[in-house]
């Protein structure tokens, strides 16, 4: 274990790790490669912990794969210890959100699989192990096999055994999103200790999220990613001493800044007209409904602050934001400086029976997005009124990236049922007008 | 808020109807149906043509070299078999033991093969659609150039007989294997993935920890499957005439081919005991024990629902002797695999390529694999209107249709019967318990060792062999129909029955509404598996013998025997070859596409 005494409080120097001018473009079967990383600059300074925080799909994971080196950047380089990075290098350890053990291995195994690709002799194989499967609070649980662990355990397994190899820089993607509240909150403020109390080899951390709390908790330094493509637009010091206390106002302030710079974002991003090409969000209408009638009850009369909200109704930021995003984008509702609020549109959703809000939506699907609008349109104008799936995917694909098309058109898909707007056969994958006969194969 | 999501329509409920769960399906369906982009229409592909042409080439180059060898064969030593029971025993272990080499051969070759068309784009573009074709082709039918093959190699030697006959249960057990290791490095969990390679394995060691183990379930399941097949093959491959010789090799097949030869109802008794004897010590002893032992290499972190058992793995486990002979093997392994420290300090620095070294590669490996099919179509091309004329392919063409009515009517009619039992027997769960291993007994047992009680039957009634030899086609394999019918029944949801329950279907709008979607995919996998066992299964059942009695249907498979016994290279050529196609046609035409309706119907999707 290196020596040195880290103090996050005082302002960090020497740079572990740069980040240069980084770009990522993905292929695509037609079209344009798409742009999920531009121009991304970044120094990770020793004993720093950098949060990357950020809507889903704004290449969050994407850079942390790049300095991880299991992707390569197609503009720009990774500066580690004076030279440009290839891939997985000696020293950069990985924390997995799926925790990503091997499920036929036993604790012990999954953590000496870490030792193993550096040819350490087999006893000081298992003395190492052991060490880090004691630090990080597993004694007793060595030849136990990762489906008899609990969530929380399997990711301190994950822990030891990005730890066990002496890294000197950990990378974590959304390591705690998988674990239930408590045992995240656990599993963090363990992991803080050990790393005030400078148990750790490591020198910094690099922290994905999707949790403004979390960043803020954890984080010396929040690097905010805008999406399509993305790109770093704000960077936030937090100017706390460890340990950070949750209810202390000056927190608060911090996190409610942090939710309001995001959702300004949101907010002067798709006000505006949208494109054939928009991403939508795969959010359920009933989801949608929900949240309509929640704001207009009682309790909200309209109007909620987005972190509040979030914390009532236990969303984290990207269940919240899409959905909040979807009211927005069919008029239901506006979000603005970290609230989101209904229209009157929106109020007169709440009101409404079944079929009135199927009449309704459908009025605005139709109005305000696009897409929709152009499914029904090309159903409209073929004889048959019938249309494959895949002829709007590839159209999507032009603009987005596969998954994302998928789930765009899955989401229209949704949405245009429940408004019916149009029939979807599963079966056939194809798009219709008319209700399907009483017997299809 | 339920009431305001959908139409109302059942239909969305009744859909639901069919989740069964996929960890159980990815082990029971066929790999060759699980494996996707084999090819995505049901057309044939341009490297569908490359891969026919390469391998009907090699088999052509084969049967030409093969003839001539001349006649090694004639220095063969005879061991005369012996009928009595009591030497049973001894050939069952031959018989056995061959079966035990076959399987060793097909393991290497699966993972092998699978691995080169999983790693390297190049190698996939051609192995996966010869492998296709390879599945194929009856092995029944090349028997002939097997043997002159092998016997031609190692001349006058038993040992050429016994590789041979090895490498004939290795055809009939490989193919399934392979897709199944292929199908799973295809699809390893991405995490897994990227933590190997940001822990820095080497190849080996990702192999190692990662791909072998994953690929473990399935492969296991398949070496149940095949072994079941092979019995069927080793039986067939022990005693053979080829042109005026016959080559017999100790064990149960020759058993019985003596038997028949003597027209001895009494020993073929006393070997189908024998064989059902084997086949019950195989499955406690080998494969109860490794499926119980692959459990834990399920990827899916949840404990399985019902945790196969086996008492000689809890007998090995417990023992203090395994772990004293695993131990040392273990740390073997780790030392050969743990790579020296400079060896990884070295291995940093990338290696400086020309950057349109990729595209020279291409264009060298392309190249030649397209001239040798071409070089392949048209050596086959000409041996065949060389020696037969095209009027003979008509000819053939025509048997190949009078068999595929066989195949389709006696699939069709093996459904009828044990789908509706198969389903019956699934929705209880005790009896399924009882009922699962009997019907995969069954489809291990060779059915050929039945056929001389059948041919006796059809002799003594001068019944008509064009309809009474069909049914022996099917008897070995309609067995898989009612095992996956059966596995299909048993995991379907509880829920889901107490549903159509609720929503009273009765009669045939419950068998079509829910239960027919939620087994189809798994009586596709049986399904597919009979007919393919009907096509091997014509070759020898199309064409019998009871002492000098002979009995002959119109069909391929007995035009392919014929070829056989007379030694006539072109015709088997051109017999194997047009049954190959039929059958590859089959499934693309048939299976394939009735399984991915199923799996959607299902909604199994990935
Ligand atoms: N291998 C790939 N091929 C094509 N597109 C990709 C690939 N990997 C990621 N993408 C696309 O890049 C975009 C950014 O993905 P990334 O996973 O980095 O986002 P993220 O910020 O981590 O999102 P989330 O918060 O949902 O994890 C997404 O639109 C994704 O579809
Ligand atoms: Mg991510």
């Amino acid at each position: 274990m290196n020596d040195d005494i880290k103090n996050p409080a005082a302002p960090p120097t020497e740079a572990v790790l740069e980040v240069r001018g980084v770009r990522r473009a993905f292929k695509r079967p037609h079209g344009e490669p798409l742009v999920v990383l531009e121009s991304v600059n970044l120094n990770l300074h020793k004993g720093e912990i950098i949060g990357l925080l950020g809507r889903s799909g704004s290449g969050k994971s994407t850079l942390l794969r790049i300095v991880a080196g299991l992707i390569r950047a197609s503009e720009g380089e990774v500066i580690y210890r004076g030279q440009p990075l290839h891939g997985a290098a000696e020293g950069i350890s990985m924390v997995f959100q799926s925790f990503a053990l091997f499920p036929w291995l036993t604790v012990l195994q999954n953590v000496e699989a870490g030792l193993e690709a550096q040819g350490v002799p087999a006893d000081e194989m298992r003395e190492l192990a052991l060490r880090a499967i004691d630090l990080i609070g597993l004694d007793g649980f060595a030849n136990a096999y990762p489906r008899e662990l609990s969530g929380g355990m399997r990711q301190r397994v994950g822990f030891a055994r990005a730890l066990v190899v002496n890294p000197s820089i950990l990378l974590m993607d959304e390591p705690f999103s998988a674990l239930d509240v408590l045992t995240a909150e656990t599993l963090r403020t363990d992991f803080l200790d050990l790393w005030i109390e400078n148990k750790l080899p490591i020198q910094a951390v690099l922290l994905v999220t999707h949790n403004i709390e979390e960043a803020v908790f954890m984080c010396d330094r929040i690097l905010v990613f805008s999406a399509n493509p993305g790109r770093v637009v704000a960077e936030i010091k937090v100017p706390f001493k460890h340990p950070r206390n949750r209810l202390d106002p000056r927190f608060r302030q911090l996190v409610d800044d942090i939710y309001s710079r995001m959702t300004v974002r949101a907010a002067t991003g798709k006000a505006t007209v949208l494109s054939i090409g928009e991403r939508l969000p795969e959010v359920s209408t009933n989801l949608m409904a929900g949240l309509i009638e929640t704001l207009a009850s009682e309790t909200y009369k309209g109007r909620a602050d987005m972190p509040a909200l979030a914390q009532a109704l236990a969303l984290e930021v990207d269940e919240l934001f899409p959905l909040a995003e979807s009211l927005q984008m069919l008029g239901y509702a506006e979000l603005e400086s970290g609230d989101v609020h209904l229209t009157p549109l929106g109020q007169q959703f709440a009101l409404a029976d079944t079929q009135v809000r199927k009449i309704g939506f459908a009025k605005q699907m139709l109005t305000r997005i696009p897409l929709a609008a152009h499914i029904k349109n090309v159903l409209d104008e073929r004889p048959g009124h019938r249309a494959p799936a895949v002829r709007f995917l590839s159209e999507l694909e032009d603009y987005l990236s596969d998954s994302a098309a998928e789930q765009t058109l899955s989401a229209v898909t949704m949405w245009g049922r429940y408004a019916e707007l149009f029939i979807y056969d599963d079966a056939a994958e194809a798009f219709s007008l008319d209700m399907p006969e009483a017997e299809t194969t | 808020m339920d009431s305001r999501t959908g139409a109302g329509d059942p239909k969305i409920t009744l859909s639901e109807l069919a989740r069964a769960p996929a960890a159980v399906r990815r082990i029971v369906a066929h790999p060759y149906l699980a494996v996707r982009g084999i090819a995505r229409g049901n057309l044939p592909s341009p490297w569908d043509i490359v891969a026919f042409a390469l391998l009907i080439g090699t088999l052509v180059l084969v049967s030409f070299g093969t003839s001539q060898f001349g006649a090694p064969l004639s220095a063969l030593e005879k061991n005369p078999v012996d009928l009595s029971p009591w030497a049973l025993p001894y050939y069952a272990l031959r018989t056995t033991l061959r079966m035990g080499a076959a399987m060793i051969l097909s393991l290497v070759f699966s993972i092998g093969y699978a691995a080169l068309a999983a790693k390297s784009k190049r190698a996939e573009r051609v192995l996966i659609p010869i492998l296709d074709i390879l599945q194929s082709v009856p092995i029944l039918g090349f028997l002939t150039f097997t043997y002159t093959f092998f016997l031609g190699l190692f001349p006058g030697r038993v040992l050429g007989a016994e590789l041979a006959s090895v490498f004939v249960i290795f055809t009939s057990q490989a193919w399934n294997m392979t897709f199944s290791v292929y199908q799973s490095l295809r699809t390893l969990p991405p995490d897994l993935s990227e933590a190997c390679t940001s822990l820095r394995f080497s190849p080996l060691q990702r192999f190692r920890r990662l791909e072998l183990p994953f690929a473990m379930p399935g492969l296991i399941w398949n070496m149940m499957m095949s072994m079941s097949g092979g019995w069927f093959f080793v039986v067939a491959a022990e005693a053979l005439t080829v042109g005026n010789q016959t080559i017999t090799l100790p064990g149960v097949g020759s058993y019985v081919a003596t038997a028949i030869a003597d027209k001895n109802l009494g020993a073929i008794g006393w070997a189908i005991l024998a064989m059902l004897i084997v086949i019950l010590l195989y499955d406690q002893l080998l494969f109860r024990p490794l499926i119980a032992w692959g459990e834990k290499f399920r990827a899916d972190n949840e404990p399985g629902q019902v945790e196969p058992e086996s008492w000689v793995l809890r007998m090995l486990q417990r023992s203090r002797y395994t772990a004293l002979i695993w131990k040392p093997v273990d740390a073997a392994i780790n030392r050969i695999l743990r790579p020296r420290r400079a060896a990884v300090a070295s291995a940093e620095s990338p290696l400086q390529l020309p950057p349109w070294t990729p595209l020279a590669v291409d264009i060298a490996w392309y190249g030649l694999v397209i001239l040798s099919a071409a070089y392949g179509g048209w050596i086959a091309v000409r041996y065949i209107s060389h020696a037969l004329g095209l009027g003979e392919v008509g000819h053939v063409v025509l048997f190949g249709m009078i068999t595929m009515l066989r195949v389709i009517l006696l699939v069709a009619m093996a459904s009828l019967i044990w789908v509706p039992i198969g389903v019956a027997i699934g929705l209880r769960p005790r009896l399924a318990a009882m009922a699962q291993p009997v019907a995969q007994f069954l489809a291990a047992f060779p059915a050929n060792l039945l056929f001389p009680v059948a041919v006796f039957l059809i002799v003594s009634f001068h019944l008509h062999p064009d309809i009474w030899l069909s049914p022996l086609m099917i008897f070995g394999t309609q067995w898989y129909i009612l095992f996956n019918v059966v596995a299909g029944a048993s995991v379907f949801p509880h829920d889901l029955r107490d549903a159509a329950d609720n929503l009273h279907l009765r009669g045939w709008l419950w068998w079509k509404r829910a239960i027919i979607p939620g087994i189809l995919p798994y009586y596709v996998t049986g399904a597919m598996t009979a007919a393919g066992g009907c096509w091997n299964a014509s070759i020898v059942s199309e064409w019998v013998t009871w002492g000098q009695t002979h009995l002959q249907a119109h069909g391929l498979g007995a035009y392919i025997q014929q070829a056989t016994t007379d030694g006539d290279y072109p015709r088997l050529v051109l017999g194997v070859g047009v049954m190959s196609l039929f059958v590859v046609t089959f499934n693309r035409v048939l299976w394939r596409p009735l399984y991915r309706s199923a799996e959607r119907l299902a909604g199994v999707e990935e």
